[in-house]
C-alpha cells in the first residue's frame, strides 16, 4: 500500500478546479455568451437613459452621470457572486460533488477554486462591456483610476461572501434551493442604493443599508463622479465590513457542510 | 462481532492484528429522525480483501458506504479507515482512497481525458499523462478518451468511472452497483479487471452490489444487511452451505423474506 501523505493545501488542487472549470467554458459557447448577454443588455439600456437625461437640465442631468458608473459596479457585484455560485452549481448538476467531497480538496481549496472562477468570470463578462460603454456612450469606466481598484476589491469580496453563503445553503439544502442563487442579490439592489444617495431611504432602513459593504462603495463613487472625491473613509468602513461578512460566511459554509453530511444530502445531490 | 450486527464489546484497539484492519466499522449508527438507516453495526475488512456489502433496497449499503467515505455523518459509533477515524482524519487517507458509483457522475462536457486529468491532480499522480494512458490501455477507453463524458455508452460511461476511481490507484477501492445497467459481456470483462486489480495492488475492495453472481465471483466475504443490522457475515461458499441452498441468491433471498434462521437449523 502506498501511504505518501496528501498536502494540507495544493495550489495544484486549486488549479485542477479552475482547469474543469475552464474546460467547460471552452467548450460551451452559450456559457460564453451568457457571460457578457446580461451586462451588455444592462449597459445598453442605462446606457440611452443616461444620454436622455443628460439632455435634461438640473438634478436630473446630474444624477444621470453616475447610472453608467452604478451598472457595471452593479454588475460587478451582481456578476461575482453569480460566477463564484455557478462553479458550485455546475457541481450540483454534474451530480459530481460526491467525486470531489470524498477527493482530497479541501473546502478551502474548493472555495479559492470557485473565487478564482467568479474573476475569470468577470474578466470575460464585464470587461469587453466597459469597452463598449466607452465607444457607444464615451463613458470612460477605467477612467476612475484607483478608486475603480477599491470598488472592485470591496465588490468581489461581498460577492463571495454571499456566494459562498448560497453555496452551503444549497450544499445543505439541494438544488431546491438553486433559485436563492440566482434572486438573492436583488434585495441588496434597493438595500445598496446602487442608483440613488443612501439619504433617500427611510431614516429608519439607513443603518441596514450602512451595514452592508457594497452601500459605501456605491456612496463612494457618486462622490467620486459627482464630486470628484475619493471617499477613503467609506472604502476602508467597506472592507471592515466585508471581513466580517467574509468570516460569517465561511463559518457559515461549513457550518451548513457539516449539516449537509448529518443529513446525508450529500449522497443525494440532485434530487 | 457478533452475525447480528450487534456490537462486541471489545474496544477496536483489540481488534488490531498484525496489520490495521483496511476497514474497520464500530457500533456505527445513522438515524434520520425516528427513522434508523444503519443500527449500530460493527465489523472489520482485512487489508487486500474483496467483501460485498448485500441487501434489499434500504437495508442501509449505502449510507454505510456514505459513512465510510465521510460523506455521511455517523449518529453514533465510528468508523476507521487504514487507521484513521473518518469523522476527524479523513483527509489524512482520502488520497488512498476511491469510490465510483452509477449514483455520481463526471461532468459531462468534459473529455475523458480532460476529467481524468482534473481528478489526477486532485489525488496528487505523477506523470498524470502516462497514468491516463495506462489506464486507456488497461480499460479499453482509447477509442473515446478525447470524446465528451456525457456522449458514452453506458458502458463506457462505467468505464470511465472506474478509471477514475483507479486513477489514484488507491490501496482502498469502495464500489456501488459497479456493473448495475451493464450488458454480459461488459460486466465481466469489468470483473475481471477488479480482480487483476486486487491482486496486483493487494487493495481492499468493498462493494456493495445486487448481482450475487458477481458478489460470489468477486468476494472473499460478504456482509448481509438488513434493516440497518449486519445479519449475516461469512464467505460467499459458506453462507450457501449453512443455508443450504444452491447459490448465493437463494440466500440473499431467505434473508430478505426472512427465512434464513429456518433453513440454517435445517441445513445444520
Amino acid at each position: 500500500m502506498s501511504a505518501a501523505t496528501s498536502p494540507a493545501f495544493s495550489f495544484s488542487r486549486i488549479f485542477a478546479m479552475v482547469m474543469r472549470h475552464w474546460y467547460l467554458l471552452r467548450s460551451s459557447w452559450p456559457r460564453l455568451l451568457e457571460l457578457i448577454y446580461w451586462p451588455l443588455v444592462q449597459m445598453l439600456m442605462w446606457g440611452f437613459l443616461q444620454s436622455f437625461m443628460a439632455k435634461q437640465t438640473g438634478l436630473l442631468a446630474t444624477a444621470a452621470g453616475t447610472f453608467l458608473a452604478a451598472v457595471l459596479l452593479w454588475d460587478i457585484l451582481f456578476r461575482g457572486q453569480l460566477g463564484f455560485s455557478f462553479s458550485f452549481l455546475e457541481e450540483m448538476w454534474s451530480r459530481n460533488l460526491a467525486n470531489l467531497m470524498i477527493s482530497p480538496l479541501r473546502p478551502i481549496e474548493f472555495v479559492l477554486s470557485m473565487i478564482t472562477m467568479s474573476v475569470i468570470r468577470l474578466i470575460i463578462g464585464v470587461v469587453p462591456v466597459t469597452f463598449l460603454a466607452m465607444y457607444f456612450f464615451g463613458f470612460n469606466f477605467w477612467g476612475l483610476g484607483f478608486a475603480l481598484g477599491a470598488f472592485f476589491a470591496n465588490l468581489l469580496l461581498t460577492s463571495w461572501a454571499i456566494g459562498l453563503l448560497c453555496a452551503g445553503l444549497v450544499l445543505r439544502n439541494g438544488l431546491g434551493a438553486e433559485g436563492l442563487t440566482w434572486s438573492i442579490m436583488f434585495l441588496f439592489l434597493p438595500l445598496t442604493c446602487v442608483y440613488y444617495p443612501v439619504a433617500t431611504l427611510p431614516v429608519w432602513l439607513q443603518p441596514i443599508s450602512w451595514a452592508l459593504p457594497p452601500t459605501a462603495v456605491f456612496e463612494g463613487m457618486r462622490a467620486l463622479v459627482l464630486e470628484n472625491a475619493f471617499r477613503a473613509d467609506l472604502m476602508l468602513w467597506a472592507l471592515a465590513l466585508n471581513i466580517v461578512w467574509i468570516t460569517l460566511a465561511g463559518w457559515g459554509f461549513m457550518k451548513l457542510m457539516h449539516s449537509s453530511k448529518r443529513m446525508g444530502s450529500l449522497l443525494s445531490v440532485g434530487e | 462481532m457478533a452475525p447480528d450486527g450487534t456490537a462486541s464489546d471489545a474496544p477496536l484497539s483489540m481488534n488490531v492484528n498484525v496489520s490495521p484492519p483496511a476497514i474497520e466499522a464500530d457500533r456505527l449508527t445513522k438515524r434520520y429522525g425516528d427513522a434508523i438507516a444503519v443500527d449500530g453495526i460493527s465489523f472489520s475488512i482485512a487489508a487486500g480483501t474483496v467483501t460485498g456489502l448485500l441487501g434489499g433496497n434500504g437495508a442501509g449499503k449505502t449510507t454505510t458506504i456514505g459513512m465510510i467515505l465521510s460523506l455521511v455523518a455517523p449518529t453514533a459509533g465510528r468508523v476507521n479507515v487504514l487507521g484513521f477515524d473518518m469523522a476527524r482524519d479523513a483527509y489524512r487517507v482520502l488520497h488512498r482512497m476511491n469510490f465510483e458509483s452509477p449514483y455520481v457522475d463526471l461532468p459531462h462536457r468534459l473529455t475523458v481525458r480532460q476529467n481524468l486529468s482534473v481528478f489526477g491532480r486532485l489525488y496528487g499522480v505523477k506523470n498524470i499523462a502516462e497514468r491516463i494512458a495506462r489506464l486507456a490501455t488497461d480499460l479499453d477507453l482509447k477509442d473515446f478518451v478525447d470524446r465528451a463524458s456525457g456522449k458514452l455508452s453506458a458502458g463506457q460511461k462505467t468505464r470511465v468511472a472506474l478509471a477514475k476511481a483507479l486513477i489514484n490507484e488507491p490501496d482502498i477501492l469502495i464500489l456501488d452497483e459497479p456493473t448495475a445497467s451493464l450488458d454480459p459481456d461488459t460486466a465481466d470483462w469489468i470483473r475481471g479487471h477488479l480482480e487483476r486489480y486486487r491482486e496486483n495492488k493487494n487493495a481492499t475492495i468493498l462493494l456493495a452490489s445486487h448481482n450475487m453472481g458477481e458478489v460470489e465471483r468477486l468476494c472473499d466475504r460478504v456482509l448481509m444487511m438488513k434493516r440497518g443490522k449486519i445479519v449475516d457475515d461469512d464467505a460467499p461458499a459458506k453462507l450457501v452451505a449453512r443455508y443450504g441452498r444452491q447459490n448465493l441468491e437463494e440466500v440473499f433471498l431467505d434473508i430478505a423474506r426472512g427465512r434464513g434462521a429456518a433453513n440454517k437449523e435445517t441445513a445444520q
